[in-house]
């Protein structure tokens, strides 16, 4: 069995039945994946660069994409050191509970975007259990961005905890305890030895989780009120903007959400290269 | 107290030198960890679990088994049923390619594979809706044979598609990769026909593996909002989806409805989850034996 026959004869398949294979799999490809990803930068140019130009510039697109960053900005830093923390506890230590508490993180992967954005109306919302005290109080957490950014939280919540924590547990803790037992405190063990080792790993949850959370739809749409200029988000801009049959603003604020969405996931192909290539320099090691 | 902060403070110190895992940070880690699990999911779905019972076991009754949230629960879960085994076929043949063959745009290929994870959800929606309406590149083509594909079930049906397909492969891709040699040497020697090979060799191995990714397929395609709305049309009793009609719910005010609907597809799901999981093992005993 030498190695090109391996790819050149798969169970005594032949060359017809790779190009069978790879026929089906370009044309499952075409109709299910690139033709929407075509649809999004066609329909956004449908109408020439000024008009897309025009429609990312105008007040509501700019308060919109304002929002998403503002949004972003909040919910990534705190599921980051969510993320790391939780690797932490679980990875470098034995405790009771623990693979409830992984089951738990993993909890909001099942959970409807809808019904994410619901949790927090019946907690918030003007019949919601804290609804009426903070509406006496003026405080305003519903239809406006800390609303916004909790429902993002929780559909987010597990992503960067997702990607550290395989990693951590693989690599052990050897190296920590070296640290440690050298006299280094828990901190700069984190930042000189942990840090280093999944950095890639955590750059590309990171990655993830700002991904997922600019283009959350379902559950910011529970929870934001629609107010346009105000709590709209970028994928709500799209909707509203769909809704009035602009298509090609709509398709062209859509189209800077494509990018970023093609861009993660470029990144994730290069880290995964890089991280094959760590990975085996440790089992070398 | 003082006695358990001493037998604490022992073991602790003991641990530290015998177990290399034993590292500072423990307890603000874990403290940190719980806290916000607890803020940011526990307390909230506690509230989906409590709420819907406001209407009594009869007022709950009532929601579900009206007509058109019976319709749109029966939807949300037939059509991402059917999704689901669309994406076991496609996954299986998409993987097997990308694990067996070697071709130009192979790892642009296998990277695109996730696309449905990056792209939001109200983009994919958006550019489905044109594909499918009547005048765009695909409704046209059915256009004149009548069928209709957006603003019907098949429209649903078409983005839980788009939406579940990376699960399959991504679950499968590496456990084929797994198998490769002896699947080829068990071929090899035992001279056994390719269709033979595949049902006897290969579908046992990857089995599991292929459950594990349509219970997730499944499961998102389920709670699924933002791709399906734009195409779905949402016509009442027809193609109205369970989480837009928990929408619905919270815009008429019935805090309690809306929680009642969410609490019975966590609840679905949750049933499904176990029933794969059951499988899953019973899979596994019969290939160990």
């Amino acid at each position: 069995m030498s190695a090109h026959q391996h790819f050149d004869n798969p169970i005594r398949g032949g060359r017809k039945s790779a190009a069978v294979f790879i026929t089906l799999t370009l044309a499952i490809f075409a109709l299910v994946l690139f033709l929407p990803l075509i649809t999004v930068f066609v329909e956004a140019f449908r109408k020439g660069w000024d008009v897309y130009v025009a429609s990312l510039t105008e007040p509501d697109a700019l308060a919109a994409v304002q929002l998403t960053l503002l949004i972003t900005a909040i919910v990534v830093p705190l599921n980051t050191v969510f993320g790391v923390a939780s690797a932490w506890a679980i990875t470098k230590f034995d405790f009771k509970g623990k693979s409830t508490l992984l089951a738990l993180i993993d909890l909001p992967f099942s959970i409807s975007p809808v019904i994410a954005g619901l949790v927090y109306v019946l907690i918030f919302g003007a019949q919601g259990w804290l609804g009426p005290w903070l509406d006496e109080r003026g405080i305003q957490i519903l239809f406006a961005a800390p609303g916004i950014a909790l429902a993002t939280a929780l559909v987010t919540f597990p992503f960067v905890a997702r990607e550290v924590i395989p990693l951590m547990q693989a690599q052990g803790s050897d190296e920590e305890a070296a640290a440690t037992t050298l006299g280094a405190n828990g901190f700069k063990t984190f930042w000189a030895v942990t840090l280093p080792n999944i950095k890639w790993a955590l750059m590309y949850g990171v990655l993830l989780c700002a991904a997922r959370a600019t283009g959350e739809f379902g559950a910011v749409s529970v929870v934001s009120g629609h107010i346009r200029g105000q709590t709209n988000t970028m994928p709500l801009h799209i909707e509203v903007l769909y809704n009035e049959y602009n298509f090609a603003a709509s398709f062209a604020v859509a189209s800077l959400l494509a990018l970023f969405a093609l861009v993660t996931l470029l990144v994730k192909t290069l880290v995964e290269t890089q991280f094959h290539d760590e990975l085996a320099a440790q089992r070398h090691r | 107290m003082e006695a358990t902060t001493v037998i604490h403070g022992r073991t602790g110190s003991r641990f530290r030198f015998r177990e290399p895992s034993a590292l500072p940070g423990f307890w603000p880690a874990l403290g940190f960890t719980i806290f916000y699990l607890s803020a940011i999911v526990l307390i909230p779905l506690s509230a989906l679990v409590l709420r819907p019972w406001e209407l009594g076991l009869s007022g709950v009754w009532a929601i579900l088994s009206d007509e058109r949230v019976a319709l749109a629960l029966w939807l949300s879960f037939f059509a991402s049923f059917l999704a689901a085994v669309t994406n076991a076929v496609f996954g299986l043949i998409v993987a097997w390619t990308l694990v067996r063959y070697q071709f130009p745009g192979r790892r642009i290929l296998d990277a695109l594979v996730d696309l449905p994870f990056a792209m939001p959800t109200a983009v994919a929606g958006i550019a489905l809706a044109t594909i499918y309406a009547p005048n765009g590149w695909i409704g046209a083509l059915f256009d004149p044979l009548n069928i209709r594909i957006a603003y019907t079930p098949i429209g649903v049906y078409i983005a839980l598609v788009f939406v579940g397909f990376p699960f399959i492969v991504r679950a499968v891709q590496p456990v084929l990769q797994d198998l490769e040699r002896e699947v080829e040497e068990a071929a090899a020697t035992l001279g056994a026909g390719r269709l033979r090979t595949f049902r006897k060799v290969i579908f046992p191995a990857i089995a599991p593996a292929l459950l594990t990714g349509f219970t997730l397929a499944f499961a998102r395609a389920v709670g699924e909002y933002g791709s399906v709305i734009f195409i779905a049309g949402n016509i009442p009793y027809v193609s109205e989806i369970a989480p837009l009609l928990i929408v619905q719910k919270l815009e008429e005010y019935s805090y309690a409805g809306a929680a009642a609907i969410g609490l019975a597809m966590l609840g679905i799901s949750f049933v499904i989850l176990l029933v794969s999981n059951a499988l899953q093992v019973a899979m596994t005993r019969k290939q160990k034996a």
